[in-house]
């Protein structure tokens, strides 16, 4: 039995951790404010777009989705085994796939801004 | 003196029930389920806002709507949930020794907090809100 | 001196006589400064002589009388009747085979504790005559907290993660791994890796925290599995991304 390759998921997971952890609740609250009516400004289209235009607001954005995705993947990689789901070789390949796809489509979504 | 051990097999699918530790744990990693639904409705907004104006705007109607609401604020207390799940544990997977005496645990996670807060704060100011 | 009777509910098995394990209640006259060890002990001095259980120390060292009372992980000798309702139901060790009554097996612990070497590698050759390996306070203090591990096992007893995958290598052997490598004498890390970081090992662990809330010596074994998944982590990007440097 060699050493585990579980850091490669583990490392994105606990930095994803981190930054969903000070980031999440506050997008949640400018999305809230658009929902209710009272569009933030930089939530306003043009505001928006501008700021995924320049590459610093790409790089924010995406780095966002991707650590998010990634996170709440693993957990769910672990959270499935907690709930009795067994295969864990298959149940990770759909969580991370999930994650890459998602991740993938951002970062394609990003470029044509 | 026959040797014959007893096996109790944990229950696979229910074993949290037996404790309120094993619940808020359980309830710590249900927040995932949360942040990565909060994650697939961005990865959405920007693939609007990429279709143009319209698309965008299109969007932020449906986020108004009774259903795109009561996400949300179901999203925001999973958010918050994590948010404090995560900095409780801090300073038991980062201790910081400081000579001969660790930094006690409450100035690493208030440390955690001001950081959270003041960064909100930055958002909420960039984002004209504030 | 006040006294309260309380019914003891004893989890009783008997390879020879019984196919399950069941529960076997007995009224228990306590004295206030009780704990349930005595109560036990009350019990196979007076009531059944049948009662087995493991004790020693009755003062929390030597980490033998660890059993469910009523449903955590406890020490019977540090468990004090008065804090208990007059109920108390007492079981053997979760997520451990049962051998007798309150008495479980404990192999599979003591060769997962030998398996990660917790004994001090010197990392420097050194006779006996050049002298002692001195060590600073402050790096005693670093490693100090998990030198008070008795190897109870109530924080594998407490830890679901073992309870569903029993290969799991659990807290207490991976908290004394840790314990070893953060110690600045020792040079056995590069080892202890080799077993403590992989799958079966301390990747099983999804940090629930358990162990460390049941520690009767306030180890905290959680956060010395968290360290441990931290360093592992900076070891494999090490390894895999920057090969040619050396440690």
């Amino acid at each position: 039995m060699p050493k585990s390759n579980k850091p490669i998921v583990w490392g994105l997971f606990a930095a994803g951790g981190t930054v969903t952890a000070f980031i999440t609740p506050v997008l949640v609250v400018l999305t809230l404010l658009a929902a209710a009516g009272h569009v933030p400004d930089l939530l306003t289209y043009d505001r928006l777009h501008a700021f995924a235009a320049h590459w610093i607001g790409k790089a924010v954005l995406f780095g966002i989705v991707f650590l998010s995705l990634w996170h709440a993947a693993h957990r769910l990689r672990i959270t499935l085994h907690d709930f009795g789901i067994r295969g864990d070789a298959l149940v990770a390949v759909v969580v991370y796939l999930f994650a890459a796809a998602g991740s993938v489509a951002s970062a394609v979504t990003l470029l044509r801004i | 003196m026959s040797r014959r051990p007893y096996v109790r097999e944990m229950p696979t699918t229910h074993w949290f029930l037996r404790q309120p530790r094993y619940l808020r744990y359980m309830a710590r990693e249900v927040t995932c389920v949360f942040i990565g639904a909060y994650a697939v409705l961005l990865v959405i907004a920007l693939a609007r806002l990429a279709e143009g104006r319209e698309a965008y705007e299109g969007f932020l109607r449906a986020l108004g709507s009774t259903a795109g609401i009561a996400f949300q604020v179901v999203v925001l207390a999973f958010a918050l949930y994590h948010t404090v799940s995560w900095f409780s544990v801090t300073p038991k997977a980062m201790p910081i020794q400081r000579g001969e005496e660790f930094v006690p645990g409450g100035v690493i996670i208030g440390a955690h907090y001001a950081g959270w807060i003041a960064l909100s704060i930055v958002v909420l100011v960039l984002a004209g809100v504030l | 001196m006040s006294e309260r009777r309380i019914e003891l509910e004893v989890l009783r098995y008997s390879p020879e006589r019984d196919r399950e394990p069941r529960f076997q209640s007995y009224t228990v006259p306590c004295l206030d400064e009780w704990v349930v060890l005595d109560a036990l002990n009350h019990v196979k001095d007076h009531l059944d002589t049948t009662l087995s259980y493991r004790w020693s120390c009755h003062m929390a060292v030597c980490g033998s009388c660890g059993m469910m009372v009523n449903g955590e992980p406890t020490l019977a000798c540090k468990a004090f009747v008065r804090d208990y309702p007059d109920r108390i139901r007492v079981e053997p060790l979760a997520n451990f085979p049962i051998e007798r009554d309150l008495v479980t097996v404990m192999d599979d612990f003591m060769e997962k504790l030998a398996r990660v070497k917790p004994w001090l590698i010197p990392g420097e050759d050194k006779t006996l005559g050049s002298g002692e390996h001195r060590q600073t306070p402050a790096e005693l203090k670093r490693f100090k907290q998990y030198t008070m591990c008795i190897n109870c096992m109530l924080c594998y007893s407490a830890c679901p993660e073992y309870g569903l995958v029993p290969e799991f290598l659990g807290p207490a052997a991976i908290a004394l791994a840790h314990r070893y490598n953060l110690d600045s004498r020792d040079g056995g890390r590069a080892e202890r890796q080799e077993i403590i970081a992989r799958d079966e090992a301390v990747w099983q662990c999804s940090f629930v925290g358990a162990c460390s809330e049941v520690c009767p010596k306030h180890v905290d074994p959680a956060g010395a599995l968290q360290q441990v998944k931290l360093a592992s982590t900076v070891d494999w990007y090490r390894e895999h991304l920057l090969p040619w440097v050396k440690k």
